[in-house]
C-alpha cells in the first residue's frame, strides 16, 4: 500500500513538474531563442508572400542570394496584415528576423518602435533608388530600408464603353474633362467610374491621388483644396457617375465591378495590369485638378534589417539584401510581382522589355510615399481621420467641408496628446 | 486513519533523521497532508492551464488598459502607468456613445428576434409531423456554415445595385435601399444577418428544454379545458424559465462579442453607423497601420465589464430562485 501511495505521489509530482516545465520552456523558447543564439550561417527572412514557396522563382532567388553570401536563408511567408504585429511581437521578444520585408507605410512605425537599424548602422547601400520611392523608408533623415519595387494607382478605362459614349481617352487631361467624360458615359446608358472609398487604409490610398492632385497637404486636411477633392468624389456619387457601392468597395470588389464591362473607368493598381490586358482595358495616369499627372501614393514593400544582438550579422545581411534588391535580379523579381523597379536604370530595362509599362513608369515617377514629408507615424493617425471624413461625405451624413474640419480637429487632438 | 498513518511515519526515516527539528509536519497528520498534496497535484494541470490561458491574458489586458502604450513602449516594455486615463479618453471619444448605442441596439434586437423566432420554431417542431426532422435539420444550416461564408453571402444579397434583396423589393415597387452603404440602414442589415445566424442556437436549446416538460401536464391541462394559448403561457413558458435564462445569457454574451459578421459586411461603417464596441476595439488595435493597444484593450475591458455585470446578475437570479 505504501508503495502504491508513494508511486502515486511521485507520479503526481512528475506530472506537475512536466506541466510546469512545458509552460516554462514555452516561455523560454519564445524569449530565449534570441538572434544571437541562431547558429551562424543561417539567416532568417520574413516576407508577406505566403503564395510563393521554396520552389517558386522568388524562393529560389532568396536561396541563391543567401548562397552567394555564403549562408543559408530560412524564409517564412506571412499574411501582410499579420506581419506588422508579428514583427512588433518579435521585436518585443528580441528575436526579430535578420531581414524583414514589410509594407512601406509600416516602416516608419517599426522604426519608431526602435526595432529597425538605419543604413548607417547596417551598411546597406541604397544605390540608385529614386528618392520619391525611398521616401517611405526615411525618417528624420535616416534611411531604414530599401524598396523591393513600387506599385501605384492609375485610371483603367474600357475602350468599348468609351467608344459607345464617344469619349476619347486622350481628352481626359484634368478633372473637368474627366467629369465631362463621365457625364457622356452616363448619358450613353453606361456606368462612369468605380473606385474604393471604404473605411480602411485602402480608402485613403485611393483618395490620395485626388487629394494631392488638388494640391492639398496631409498636414492640413480641411484646406480648400482638400474640400475640392472630396467634393469631386461626392458629386460623382450624387450624380450617379460613380455607383453607391464605392462606399464599401475594396480595391478587389471595385475591380470586379469594372470587369463586368459596364464601367468606363476604374481607379486601380499596377497589380491588375495583367487582368486589364486580358479584358482589353487601357490605362492613363490619374489627372490632377488642373491637368498633368496627379501625385499618386506608392505601394510596395521595403527590405528592412531589424536590430540584432550580434551586430556582426548586419554585414552579411546587407549583402543578401543588396543581391535581392539591385541589378538584374530585381528586374526579374519586379516583373513577376507586377512592380515597377525603384531605380531609373531598372525602369528603363523594364520598359525595353515591355513598352506598355510607360503609363506606370510615369505614374511611379510622380508618386509620393504616404509616410513621406517626414510624416512618419503621424500618417496612420491622419489617414484614419481622412478615410472617416471620406465616408461621412460619401454617405451624405456630413458635407465635405464639415467632415474634413472634424477630421483635422480629431488629428490635432490625437497628435497633441 | 491511525492504522494507515503509523506505518507511513515509520517508513520515512530519512527525513526524520536528516531534520530532527522539523515540527511543521506535526500540525496535520502526514497522511492528510499527503492526501491534500495529491489533491493539489491532480488539480495542478487545470490550475496551470487556467492561469496561463485565462488569468494571465486577462491580467495583461487590464495592464494594457491602465498604461499608455505606444509602439515604442510596447517593445521596450516601459509604458507609464496612467490609471484610468485611457478609460476617460475612451469615454470622451466621439465614437464611444454611438458605439455603445449600436451595441445596445444590436444585442437587444438580435436577442429579442432570435429568441422569439427560435422559441416559436421549437414549439412548432415539437409536434410530430412528417418531414419534421428534415425541416429541423434545414434550420440548422446557418449554424453549420462558416461565418465568413454566410456574412459574404449576405453582403452580396444586400448589394445596392446588384443584390437580390433590392431586386426583390423593386418587384414590389420599393425603390433602391442602400443596405450597406447608407448610415440609416447598415445596422439593420447586419442585424438581419445576425438574427438569421442566431436562430438555430435558440431553436436547439429551447427544443431540448421542451423535451424536459412532462406530457402529463399538458394532458391534465387539456382535461381542465385549457386552450393552446393558455397551455403555452401557463405551462410551457413558465417551465422553460431555467432554459430561457441560460439561453438569453449565452445569447447575450455571444451577441455582445459579434465581430466577424459586421466586419465582413460593413467594416463598422459607413462612418461609425454600424460600429459596435467589439468592432471599435479591433479598429483601434489592428485596423490602422499604427496599433493603439492601450485604447483597444480599454474598449475590450469595457466589453468584459458589461458581460460580467450580466453574468453576475444571472448568478444572483439563479441563487434567488433556488433559495
Amino acid at each position: 500500500m505504501q508503495v502504491s501511495r508513494k508511486a502515486r505521489a511521485i507520479g503526481v509530482a512528475l506530472l506537475t513538474a512536466g506541466v510546469a516545465a512545458t509552460a516554462l520552456t514555452g516561455c523560454s523558447s519564445a524569449g530565449g531563442s534570441a538572434s544571437g543564439s541562431t547558429p551562424s550561417g543561417s539567416y532568417t527572412f520574413w516576407d508577406p508572400y505566403p503564395q510563393y514557396d521554396a520552389t517558386s522563382a522568388w524562393g529560389k532567388l532568396v536561396a541563391q542570394c543567401g548562397a552567394q553570401a555564403g549562408v543559408t536563408v530560412t524564409r517564412t511567408g506571412y499574411d501582410t496584415s499579420d506581419l506588422t504585429n508579428k514583427a512588433l511581437l518579435a521585436g518585443q521578444q528580441g528575436n526579430s528576423p535578420d531581414i524583414l520585408l514589410v509594407d512601406n507605410p509600416v516602416v516608419s512605425t517599426l522604426a519608431d518602435a526602435g526595432i529597425l537599424t538605419t543604413t548607417g548602422e547596417n551598411g546597406l547601400s541604397t544605390g540608385a533608388i529614386a528618392q520619391n520611392i525611398l521616401g517611405a523608408g526615411v525618417v528624420d533623415g535616416k534611411t531604414y530600408g530599401v524598396p523591393i519595387g513600387a506599385n501605384t494607382l492609375a485610371l483603367y478605362y474600357n475602350p468599348k464603353v468609351l467608344k459607345a459614349a464617344r469619349v476619347d481617352p486622350k481628352s481626359v487631361t484634368d478633372w473637368t474633362t474627366l467629369t465631362a467624360a463621365l457625364a457622356k458615359v452616363k448619358a450613353a446608358g453606361k456606368k462612369g467610374i468605380t473606385f474604393s472609398g471604404i473605411n480602411t487604409e485602402e480608402g485613403s490610398f485611393q483618395f490620395l491621388p485626388w487629394f494631392w492632385g488638388a494640391g492639398a497637404d496631409l498636414t492640413k486636411l480641411d484646406s480648400p483644396q482638400a474640400v475640392q477633392a472630396l467634393t469631386l468624389w461626392t458629386d460623382w456619387i450624387k450624380k450617379g457617375y460613380a455607383p453607391n457601392s464605392v462606399i464599401q468597395n475594396t480595391q478587389t470588389t471595385s475591380w470586379q465591378e469594372f470587369q463586368t464591362g459596364n464601367f468606363a473607368f476604374s481607379e486601380n493598381g499596377t497589380w491588375q495590369k495583367a487582368a486589364a490586358a486580358q479584358m482589353g482595358a487601357g490605362v492613363i495616369t490619374i489627372p490632377a485638378a488642373t491637368g498633368g499627372a496627379a501625385p499618386v501614393p506608392t505601394g510596395g514593400e521595403f527590405f528592412t534589417l531589424p536590430v540584432q544582438k550580434d551586430t556582426a550579422r548586419y554585414k552579411t545581411t546587407a549583402k543578401i539584401v543588396e543581391c535581392l534588391s539591385q541589378g538584374g535580379n530585381i528586374v526579374t523579381t519586379d516583373n513577376t510581382l507586377n512592380y515597377i523597379v525603384a531605380s531609373q536604370a531598372g525602369q528603363q530595362a523594364q520598359l525595353k522589355a515591355d513598352p506598355t509599362l510607360k503609363t506606370w513608369v510615369d505614374a511611379v515617377g510622380v508618386a509620393k510615399a504616404r509616410t513621406g514629408d517626414n510624416l512618419g507615424i503621424k500618417y496612420p493617425v491622419i489617414s484614419q481621420q481622412l478615410w472617416t471624413a471620406v465616408q461621412k461625405a460619401e454617405t451624405g451624413s456630413a458635407s465635405p467641408s464639415d467632415a474634413l474640419k472634424a477630421a483635422q480637429q480629431a488629428v490635432d487632438a490625437k497628435l497633441t496628446k | 486513519m491511525t492504522v494507515i498513518t503509523s506505518p507511513t511515519r515509520s517508513a520515512a526515516p530519512a527525513p526524520a533523521g536528516a531534520a530532527p527539528a522539523a515540527p511543521a509536519p506535526r500540525r496535520g497528520s502526514p497522511g492528510k497532508r499527503r492526501a491534500q498534496l495529491t489533491a493539489w497535484g491532480f488539480a495542478a494541470p487545470v490550475v496551470v492551464y487556467l492561469a496561463l490561458f485565462y488569468a494571465y491574458p486577462l491580467y495583461k489586458n487590464i495592464d494594457l488598459s491602465l498604461r499608455h502604450y505606444t509602439v515604442r513602449s510596447f517593445i521596450t516594455g516601459d509604458a507609464p502607468f496612467v490609471g484610468l486615463q485611457n478609460f476617460v479618453a475612451i469615454i470622451a471619444n466621439p465614437t464611444f456613445w454611438p458605439s455603445m448605442l449600436n451595441t445596445a441596439i444590436f444585442v437587444f434586437v438580435s436577442i429579442v428576434f432570435q429568441f422569439a423566432i427560435g422559441l416559436a420554431l421549437a414549439v412548432f417542431f415539437f409536434k410530430n409531423f412528417r418531414l419534421n426532422g428534415f425541416l429541423r435539420a434545414l434550420f440548422l444550416v446557418p449554424w453549420l456554415l462558416p461565418l465568413l461564408v454566410s456574412a459574404s453571402t449576405w453582403s452580396w444579397m444586400f448589394n445596392s445595385d446588384s443584390g437580390v434583396v433590392n431586386s426583390f423589393l423593386e418587384a414590389f415597387g420599393i425603390g433602391q435601399i442602400n443596405w450597406l452603404t447608407s448610415p440609416q440602414w447598415s445596422l439593420t442589415a447586419v442585424l438581419i444577418a445576425n438574427i438569421w445566424i442566431g436562430i438555430p442556437f435558440n431553436l436547439v436549446i429551447m427544443y431540448s428544454g421542451l423535451q424536459g416538460i412532462s406530457p402529463e401536464l399538458y394532458e391534465a391541462a387539456s382535461l381542465d379545458g385549457a386552450n393552446g394559448w393558455q397551455r403555452f403561457w401557463r405551462i410551457t413558458f413558465p417551465l422553460l424559465r431555467p432554459v430561457t435564462t441560460i439561453t438569453l445569457l449565452l445569447g447575450f454574451v455571444y451577441t455582445l462579442k459579434v465581430f466577424d459578421i459586421i466586419w465582413i459586411m460593413t467594416r463598422g461603417g459607413p462612418a461609425t453607423s454600424s460600429t459596435t464596441l467589439a468592432i471599435w476595439s479591433y479598429q483601434l488595435g489592428f485596423g490602422s497601420l499604427l496599433p493603439d493597444f492601450s485604447s483597444a484593450a480599454t474598449v475590450g475591458n469595457v466589453l468584459i465589464i458589461i458581460a460580467l455585470i450580466f453574468g453576475l446578475s444571472y448568478a444572483r437570479m439563479q441563487r434567488r430562485s433556488e433559495a
